[in-house]
């Protein structure tokens, strides 16, 4: 059984009133003592206002760039870019993508991020509806091949997709999760890295249902 | 039947929409065992856009994906206070209010320092995405945004304007119930959620398939959030309490807290 939370006294800054919170079993709270997950909900159409950083001059303070454009955080500098189509092969134009992950050396932001803070977020209100996130290529982990964690919502999700995104210049033979996908699926997984002069561009396309669908997993 | 709204292109009924617990089949895999199916079709978008195969279970627990961390330095003072936020000229209208809570984990320990993102509509139930071209008036001093991290208890603090109800595609006469969005941070990938926090006592729940698309009515109730008086400001504003609880079975497992 899950343990009562302890009323504690809180005070809050710009002079808010002291609240005494009550324990979770208190019938005030929605969760009526139940610490089962809260439900999941459609970003719905409109979530750049709150979600894209300035999104029509809007003043968000809270950017979700992986790689602040001037940070020295070591690594190689990639572009990964790619669009998401429908079942119909539609470009999707208003889908969220965010992309999670390890530094180069394989090790996972645990304060502040200065430069670098292992989340990127895209989306693809753009003129060719397709996302753009720079990033760095992240070290591998435990020995596995490099990979970034995907989660993925957009209008007509009413829970958010879990994937995976692989490097095409690696060796992905053995890893466990890939492999876990059947075989004739497993390139669904693989960013493509093309050719051509600065940072290395990785394409990733995303392919919801029908032929060629993209694997995601379950990992709620 | 009504006039269509000027603007808005006609839609037939599609289905019979009537008010119901859930149009959940039964048997329909809910992720997590309590999210939404992802292919739902009541909702109608969800019908090109969910994936027909089944989802991969992982081989092992996803432990390996730390989250990112977010500092005070990127929250300022009115970040949580739409009411203040976008102000231009005035004050924004509508009915002002206040929406405290808790992030919890799944053992009911607070999560501490955790990024929390808003955004809803204004009082008249429009979007200011330029996107929305409901036929209802902008507020110039409102962008309905806002932004905050949990404290050490887990709580978070929003003041803000209670949404308007707003008509969407979905269906003929299809009305979204009041509603606020949540993009939650946990401490992890898998304790990342993004849900809508609704009012007590909305009729439009009972008709409205994002809602209903939650199979589980214990897991409808918690995102309802509850009027309270404990929070509500002696002549300033009403409060409701929404608390949050995110992390599932891929969670890393905790040690047991014995304090």
């Amino acid at each position: 059984m899950a343990e009562q939370i302890k009323t504690e006294e809180v005070l809050h800054s710009k002079g808010q009133p002291k609240l005494n919170f009550k324990p979770l079993t208190d019938e005030s709270s929605n969760l009526h003592g139940n610490l089962g997950q809260s439900p999941s909900q459609t970003v719905g159409p409109y979530f750049h206002q709150g979600l894209v950083h300035k999104f029509q001059d809007i003043d968000t303070a809270v950017s979700a760039m992986m790689v602040e454009e001037r940070s020295d955080t070591p690594g190689e500098r990639i572009v990964l870019t790619g669009k998401i189509y429908d079942a119909d092969g539609v470009p999707i134009p208003d889908a969220m993508i965010e992309l999670w992950q390890p530094g180069a050396d394989g090790i996972f932001v645990t304060e502040p991020g200065v430069g670098f803070n292992g989340f990127g977020r895209g989306h693809t209100r753009t003129d060719d509806y397709s996302y753009t996130i720079r990033t760095i290529k992240p070290g591998r982990v435990g020995g596995r091949p490099p990979r970034l964690a995907v989660w993925l919502g957009m209008r007509g999700l009413l829970t958010h997709l879990i994937t995976f995104i692989y490097f095409s210049d690696e060796d992905n033979s053995a890893d466990p999760v890939l492999n876990a996908v059947p075989e004739a699926r497993r390139g669904t997984l693989i960013a493509r890295r093309g050719e051509g002069q600065g940072d290395a561009v990785y394409t990733f396309d995303i392919r919801m249902q029908g032929e060629g669908e993209t694997a995601f997993f379950d990992a709620y | 039947m009504t006039a269509p709204n000027p603007g808005q292109s006609i839609q037939q009924p599609t289905q019979d929409i009537q008010p119901k617990e859930t149009h959940v089949e039964e048997g329909q895999k809910s992720p997590g065992g309590v999210h939404p199916p992802h292919l739902y079709s009541p909702y109608t978008s969800s019908v090109k856009r969910a994936p027909h195969e089944l989802l991969i279970p992982l081989p092992g627990p996803m432990r390996d994906f730390g989250g990112p961390v977010f500092g005070t330095d990127r929250i300022r003072p009115d970040d949580n206070d739409t009411t203040r936020n976008a102000r231009v000229n005035g004050e924004p209208l509508g009915e002002r209010i206040i929406v405290r809570g808790r992030l919890l984990d799944s053992s009911g320990r607070p999560i501490r320092g955790a990024l929390i993102e808003t955004w809803q509509a204004n009082a008249a139930g429009r979007y200011i995405h330029k996107r929305d071209q409901h036929q209802a008036p902008l507020d110039p001093n409102f962008t309905g945004t806002a932004r905050m991290l949990t404290d050490d208890n887990g709580e978070y603090l929003l003041t803000t304007i209670r949404p308007g109800a707003y008509p969407w595609g979905n269906h003929y006469n299809a009305w979204r119930p009041s509603h606020i969005h949540f993009s939650v941070f946990g401490r992890g990938f898998t304790e990342r959620l993004v849900s809508q926090m609704y009012f007590p006592g909305d009729p439009l729940m009972a008709y409205d398939p994002i809602y209903l698309g939650i199979p589980d009515k214990k897991g409808r109730d918690r995102l309802v959030s509850r009027f309270d008086l404990d929070i509500t400001q002696h002549e300033w504003a009403l409060g409701y309490r929404f608390d949050i609880v995110v992390g599932g079975t891929q969670a890393t497992p905790m040690e047991e807290n014995h304090g």
